[in-house]
């Protein structure tokens, strides 16, 4: 949807490290106009040092970030911190607790030494669109988690920045005031017209709100991809491990799927190139269907169902595999515990991946 | 639990937590009371006495000591007091802040180093200390022999026995008491607003001014007074360097109490001293309250 919009924000090799750990590992990415884009990995993967290089407050040990201009090319490590046309909403949103909601706001205007009547029209406008038109007088300490968000959110914007980063920006919220507030994340940034970075480690904000999702894991770029590519055709183990929850096949590559120890040829597709006779062959919980003896690909024994509302699980113990196997179906579960049930699924629904580590 | 607790369960709590409060905060009141509250007590009674004639009160009620203190020789002493307590604290600022500013940009470990070396003076005697100034500050000492020695003065200069060496004197004794709460102010400050206040456009002097600076002034003014109060009534400084010439209001405190016998005059000074301070007090919480939005204290 996102795939021939121009580049805004081109980052090449980039590398840094803190003593001994490598944070950001030769990273290469491209971020285009007017996307939502997500920086997506367990903490410690390094997307929080990429976000705060674009930001300015580290400075990478190697590598080259380039933004595109309306006059040419900009480099944007050449520029110090503020002088990037890079805003940042922090995690903790560092409102400044001695400024009321609007001087907050009104700050970065006025240190572009803009007339007094535009900033305070501006100012009076971004508190319309993030619906905090009732505090401008108050102070940060005396507002709501979600409120201060929005102050935070109010003050990067209203700079009109070519680049928004997010910090884990919802991190701090509780779960119902979430779910409004990403929605109202995704509205803003139609409306607003800016290009979105999002740093998070929680999959399902990235995926709900973000066109394009990289999954980073130990300072490297592991996929970038739409969400949805990214869940039906991971890349790497990781990723399918990471990005919502699947059944893994260790074996040795065949043809049309994946040789298991014990229990035979299991069908899947390949995905990207390998050479590695070492396979994992993964499959989606939802992917899994219970079927008569005759088609069944694995046979085993109900050990647990969970209702969920919607859903259910259901926990299946095969001879000779680790760990259970989980099957999702709509609705209840009409299987009994202990019961024996046959597996199967289709061969497009099982991807064949290297296994961790080697590619 | 709580919702469904009696009310005699709820009053026993109550009477509980009174106990465990009384336990805890005991001691230290009984202690202020006793040789706090009770002396102050004894000192504002004295202030309305008479004097008697070998020191001590006469029971004679008398508002006569107050008006003694508004004569131009105890005002402008009082007034010579602020000056240099003032000039003092100005000065532990100047030094202070940036020292302390310093100190939270170390590394961890060396922070704590640093903040001991600041304590170091305390461990040796204050009149020691003191005394160590007049070695280096009289005319044959080492300051005027190095100026000397360079050519950079033709003759000795006058360091000691004037307002300049008081003030050394005092800053040198008082410092560290800036630098410790301007030190815990500034690293309470979280390093994020700084960055917040680059990314929306300030660069780094502006952000400093604009956020770390009036974040940290209420320690700054905590600081400030814990330099002045001291500084105003000390009179070990003021007779050691000052050479008796340069009389502090904490000076002619000690000589009504001790050479003059006038404990009533005494006591009238010191306590103009306290409430001088006590104004200067509540100036400083309402900064604080201003600069914190009545969030914190």
């Amino acid at each position: 949807m996102t795939e021939n919009r121009p580049v805004l924000v081109s980052m090449r090799g980039l590398t840094k490290r803190f003593g001994e750990t490598l944070a950001v590992d030769d990273v290469s990415l491209d971020i285009r106009q007017n996307e939502f884009f997500a920086l997506l990995g367990p903490s410690g993967c390094g997307k929080t040092t990429l976000l705060r290089s674009l930001a300015g407050f580290e400075y990478p040990d190697g590598g080259t970030i380039t933004m595109t201009g309306d006059q040419g090319d900009i480099d944007l490590l050449a520029l110090a911190p503020e002088r990037r046309p890079v805003n940042l909403m922090f995690q903790s949103y560092a409102l400044f607790p001695h400024m009321s909601v609007e001087r907050n706001i009104a700050y970065g205007l006025q240190r572009e030494g803009l007339p007094k009547d535009e900033i305070r029209q501006r100012v009076a406008e971004v508190l319309e669109t993030v619906g905090l038109s009732g505090k401008s007088k108050a102070r940060p300490a005396s507002l709501s988690g979600g409120q201060r968000q929005r102050v935070a959110l109010a003050r990067a914007i209203v700079k009109r920045p070519r680049l928004l980063l997010l910090d884990e920006p919802l991190s701090a919220l509780d779960r119902k005031v979430r779910a409004e507030m990403q929605l109202e994340l995704k509205r803003l940034q139609h409306e607003v017209g800016i290009t979105f970075v999002v740093v998070t480690h929680d999959q399902e904000e990235a995926m709900s709100m973000a066109d394009r999702i990289a999954v980073m894991s130990a300072g490297r770029v592991e996929q970038v991809d739409s969400p949805v590519d990214l869940y039906q055709r991971p890349a790497t183990v990781f990723v399918a491990d990471f990005i919502g929850s699947s059944n893994s096949f260790v074996g040795v590559r065949a043809a049309g799927g994946v040789d298991v120890p014990g229990l035979g040829l299991l069908p899947g597709h390949p995905v990207g190139e390998t050479s590695s006779p070492q396979a994992v062959l993964v499959v989606r919980p939802e992917d899994l269907r219970l079927v008569d003896d005759a088609s069944g690909l694995i046979t085993g024994t109900v050990i647990e169902t969970q209702f969920y509302g919607g859903r259910s699980t259901i926990a299946v113990e095969v001879a000779g595999h680790p760990g259970p196997l989980t099957l999702s179906c709509q609705g209840t579960a009409d299987v009994m515990r202990g019961t024996t049930v046959h597996l199967a699924w289709a061969a497009d629904r099982g991807v064949v991946l290297a296994p961790q580590g080697g590619r | 639990m709580t919702s469904t607790q009696t009310a005699p369960g709820r009053g026993a709590a109550r009477r509980r937590a009174l106990g465990a409060r009384a336990v805890f905060a005991g001691p230290g009141l009984l202690y202020l009371t006793a040789f706090m509250t009770i002396p102050l007590l004894i000192v504002l009674s004295y202030a309305f006495l008479t004097r008697g004639r070998f020191g001590g009160v006469k029971l004679e009620l008398t508002l006569s000591n107050f008006s003694k203190a508004l004569d131009s020789t105890y005002l402008s002493i009082l007034g010579n007091s602020v000056l240099i307590a003032g000039i003092t604290t100005v000065l532990a600022l100047a030094l202070g802040y940036p020292t302390a500013y310093a100190i939270t940009r170390l590394p961890s470990r060396w922070r704590t180093v640093a903040l001991v070396l600041v304590v170091l003076p305390f461990w040796s005697n204050f009149l020691i200390r003191t005394y160590a100034w007049i070695v280096l500050l009289n005319s044959e000492g080492p300051v005027n022999s190095v100026l000397v020695n360079l050519g950079i003065v033709g003759a000795p200069l006058d360091l000691l026995y004037n307002r300049g060496a008081v003030v050394v004197g005092l800053l040198y004794a008082y410092l560290p008491l800036m630098i410790l709460p301007v030190y815990a102010a500034i690293e309470r400050v979280d390093p994020q607003l700084q960055e917040a206040a680059r990314n929306l456009g300030a660069g780094k002097i502006r952000a400093f001014l604009d956020v770390t600076l009036p974040l940290t002034l209420p320690g700054a003014m905590i600081g400030a007074i814990f330099v002045f109060v001291p500084s105003m009534g000390n009179f070990v400084v003021p007779e050691l360097l000052g050479g008796g010439k340069t009389v502090m209001v904490g000076n002619l405190i000690r000589d009504q109490f001790l050479e003059a016998r006038n404990w009533p005059f005494g006591a009238v000074l010191a306590l103009s001293v306290m409430i001088f301070l006590v104004v200067l007090f509540a100036i400083q919480a309402a900064i604080g309250r201003r600069i914190n939005g009545g969030a914190r204290a």
